[in-house]
């Protein structure tokens, strides 16, 4: 039987394979904003599993570095939306 | 017992969301409906997955772990910054697409380039202006 914290590194390695899935649509993608799809989708991912991270080494600082990453991407994500768009801004 | 049979129902949940929105972003036609599959069920995984961590927190908590509450609260923030950025992303993104002239899959007429309710709405408000003047 597996302990309860170790199943979250199982819980990463499932969320690393979506990780791959969505990697294949931002190489692949025919457009721009497919690519900032996949990317945007990427960083939802990343932030649940550094929360996952956290609870399996029982390191609270992990989910700390993930509320700062979710903010910044956020940013990140609204300006390559406004550069899409084009105009002045 | 019941508390870890609650958790490991919330992880498989939220890992079902999760992978389901890879499949759909590889398996959708075009930017709007990947936009619908990847922005909502990974919002919705990421609710259940942070809501174990934040059941173990109380259950460490409960057992006198002082860690317990840190961890409960934090991701809880986590899971508010998650909650309150994502909706707000992916409406940008969808914006900047069609702005930048992506059309829909199979898409037959483009009502948002009509703009039909904006011409109806500044007449609105100039109808209300003028009787708001008298």
């Amino acid at each position: 039987m597996i302990d309860l914290y170790t199943t979250y590194l199982l819980v990463v390695s499932a969320l690393s394979l979506c990780v791959i899935l969505a990697l294949i649509r931002v190489l692949r993608g025919p457009t721009a904003p497919d690519r900032v799809v996949g990317v945007d989708t990427i960083n939802t991912i990343v932030i649940v599993g550094m929360v996952a991270f956290g609870v399996a080494f029982r390191e609270v600082i992990y989910i700390d570095v993930a509320i700062v990453y979710a903010l910044l991407s956020f940013v990140s994500t609204l300006f390559i939306a406004k550069y899409l768009e084009g105009g002045d801004f | 017992m019941i508390f870890d049979f609650v958790i490991y129902i919330l992880i498989g949940i939220g890992i079902f969301f999760n992978v389901l929105a890879g499949v759909g972003l590889l398996r959708f036609p075009d930017v709007y409906t990947r936009l619908h599959a990847g922005t909502k069920c990974t919002t919705f995984g990421s609710i259940f997955l942070i809501g174990s961590v934040i059941l173990i927190g109380l259950k460490m908590w409960w057992e006198k772990d002082t860690n317990g509450s840190v961890l409960a609260i934090h991701s809880t923030l986590a899971l508010i910054a998650i909650l309150l950025t994502n909706p707000v992303g992916a409406h940008a993104i969808a914006r900047a697409a069609h702005r930048s002239g992506v059309q829909p899959a199979h898409a037959v007429i483009d009502e948002l380039a009509q703009k039909p309710m904006e011409k109806t709405q500044k007449k609105d408000k100039k109808i209300n202006q003028q009787k708001g003047g008298d």
